[in-house]
């Protein structure tokens, strides 16, 4: 796909003397996203002194380290030794989860606050999914919301605040949903919103702030400290980078027994593992895709 | 041994050195927002630096002691009294049963530090006391102190009483400062006016300064060159395809008021970095009060860390004279 095609060499710039950061495209795509993730992973076994944290994000990384241990200039030159390497044994594989996540789209939580924003909205007198709808040249917040889940995402960052991914719909670049995020922030967003900015939905961890449009409420946490929850019992934080999501559509009848079975610590996610291939899901993104549903689908809950 | 808050202050929330690690799943660093006030209230009580104090912005908590302890309060200018009576700050002191301590408000910086001896003992969580409150994690259940709160301390390790720091060897409160920037990360999105003016105005900072980042304010707007934005950035020429943060990373969302990221800020996001006030000079800009000013002075990376030696002379002299 030469839409997608990347630059050859990274750019790498000093964020102040602890931080390096690498570039490995302006624009976002899945193979970029798949060379930041090698990259990192080359980055970590390497196990290079004094870096402390290893972040990649959609298409870069962002390093933090100890230069009293590891010189500034040292790092960016084994950084860009290990780039080399990763661009000519790059594997385009991955083992990837995939998690289907209950979403209540046109929700009245969403709703309400989105119109308490409307001052700070591209369009006051629509709705966040009549807008998207609009400037994605779709007939309406129905056919939005249709092509929304149609596909599955790949959560190609976590970050922003805890746990919150970053998803990349799983489609080829000329299908992809873009929406303008909102003119200027707002000061709340409900926990748990399905929010789309660029081309990247999100679910908002946690309660704040945010500018992304607001289409919907997942039924399930996605950050739970102490949580009775099995899908938390290793970590706090429900995704990591390389997951695949499977938005379904819930009515309220749905999305109240989902909260009920969280408050009553009895909820799983349903989820499975596949091998993701880049190489096999670029030839024929449909039949991927498809293939990837079945997987899931044939989970028993 | 514990505190029993009476007031709580505004804002005062435990930490420690901070919770590296977890950035990658958008848990910030965290910790105290001027790690060498920190380390100097820790050091006065006997302290390993990295165990946890209480940080206070423009006013401290007023509490009681169930038990006998050493305390020191480092960092912003302000009044403490125990049971009434003035006691110094940048030294320990004993505190008996029943103890009463208050904080006025700061005079000189923002960010006070209270640190006891045997630290402030609440559970860590992935590895570090730090309160982060967003996520709700840390500290004291996860949120700044509140009336009525009884937050535990470690046990007392004898004998660190009278300790003091002398006064050549505390940082200083200015509300005129330079901070340090390496320019980087997107700096070549900006025209190079647009970089000059960022590296010669005078910034006056807004009431919007929190652990989150501190908002400057200046009179003129930056401009973006205009370019094809890349694929999934969005629209805005500020806008960039969502990236890892650097703390300290200046950006300039609304095209007119730079914001510094501070040690709790957002992990990621889709608006261009520009520069990074190097870490010697963090500390510095935590303890600015809103309508102080800083000047962003650009340096390269060599002298970044030239200056980061100078800075570990400084806190080895510190340790030396607390030993």
């Amino acid at each position: 796909m030469t839409d997608t095609a990347l630059r050859d060499k990274a750019r790498y710039s000093f964020g102040g003397d602890e931080y390096l950061f690498v570039e490995i495209d302006e624009s976002m795509s899945l193979e970029g996203y798949f060379l930041v993730g090698t990259l990192a992973a080359a980055v970590e076994a390497e196990q290079i002194p004094g870096i402390t944290d290893i972040c990649p994000t959609n298409a870069s990384l962002l390093l933090r380290y100890d230069p009293d241990v590891t010189s500034p200039q040292a790092l960016q030159e084994k950084v860009q030794e290990l780039e080399v390497g990763v661009r000519t044994t790059s594997s385009q594989t991955s083992q990837a989860r995939v998690f289907e996540i209950p979403v209540w789209y046109e929700d009245p939580f969403t709703s309400e606050v989105g119109q308490r924003f409307r001052d700070n909205h591209q369009t006051p007198d629509k709705t966040d999914l009549e807008f998207a709808a609009e400037v994605n040249n779709l007939a309406g917040a129905q056919e939005f919301i249709e092509r929304h889940h149609g596909t599955p995402w790949m959560v190609t960052a976590v970050g922003f605040v805890a746990a919150l991914p970053f998803m990349y719909q799983m489609t080829p670049r000329s299908r992809q949903l873009e929406v303008p995020k909102y003119l200027s922030p707002r000061t709340d967003t409900p926990a748990l919103t399905v929010g789309h900015g660029g081309c990247f939905s999100v679910i908002y961890s946690v309660q704040g702030a945010g500018g992304y449009q607001m289409f919907g409420i997942a039924a399930a946490p996605v950050f739970a400290p102490n949580s009775p929850l099995a899908d938390f019992q290793d970590s706090m934080v429900l995704f990591r980078s390389g997951d695949i999501v499977k938005f379904t559509p819930v009515g309220e009848d749905e999305y109240r027994d989902i909260q009920k079975q969280c408050e009553d610590g009895t909820f799983r996610y349903k989820r499975t593992d596949v091998e993701f291939d880049l190489a096999g899901w670029t030839a024929d993104p449909e039949t991927y895709n498809a293939a990837i549903m079945e997987a899931l689908d044939g989970t028993a809950d | 041994m514990a505190l029993l808050i009476d007031e709580p202050g505004l804002q005062s929330t435990v930490q420690d050195l901070g919770r590296p690690g977890y950035y990658n799943v958008g848990i910030p660093v965290g910790g105290a927002m001027d790690t060498l006030s920190h380390e100097i209230a820790n050091l006065l009580v006997g302290n390993d630096p990295a165990l946890a104090t209480i940080e206070s912005t423009y006013t401290a908590p007023k509490f009681t002691v169930t038990e006998p302890t050493t305390m020191a309060v480092t960092g912003a200018t302000m009044e403490v009294t125990v049971n009434g009576e003035t006691v110094a700050q940048w030294t320990s002191i004993d505190l008996a049963e029943g103890d009463s301590v208050t904080c006025g408000f700061a005079t000189a910086g923002t960010r006070a530090y209270l640190a006891f001896s045997g630290g402030v003992d609440v559970p860590e969580t992935l590895g570090s006391r730090s309160t982060y409150s967003l996520g709700k994690i840390g500290g004291h259940q996860g949120r700044a102190l509140a009336a009525g709160d009884t937050v535990p301390i470690g046990n007392r390790t004898a004998g660190s009483a009278g300790r003091t720091l002398g006064e050549d060897l505390r940082p200083e409160f200015s509300r005129a400062i330079t901070a340090r920037v390496v320019l980087g990360l997107y700096d070549h999105l900006l025209t190079a006016d647009s970089i000059a003016m960022l590296t010669s105005t005078e910034w006056k900072l807004t009431p919007v300064a929190d652990r989150t980042g501190l908002r400057f304010n200046g009179d003129q707007k930056f401009e973006f060159a205009p370019r094809t934005q890349p694929f999934g950035a969005g629209s805005n020429p500020s806008n960039i395809v969502d990236a890892g943060y650097a703390m300290g990373s200046i950006q300039i969302p609304g095209g007119s008021q730079p914001i510094v990221l501070h040690r709790d800020a957002v992990s990621a996001g889709g608006y261009a970095m520009v520069a990074t006030v190097i870490s010697s000079d963090m500390n510095a800009v935590a303890q600015l009060a809103p309508g102080s000013t800083a000047v962003f002075e650009s340096v390269t990376i060599d002298e970044a860390l030239a200056t980061r030696a100078d800075r570990a002379q400084r806190r080895s002299k510190i340790h030396e004279a607390l030993s």
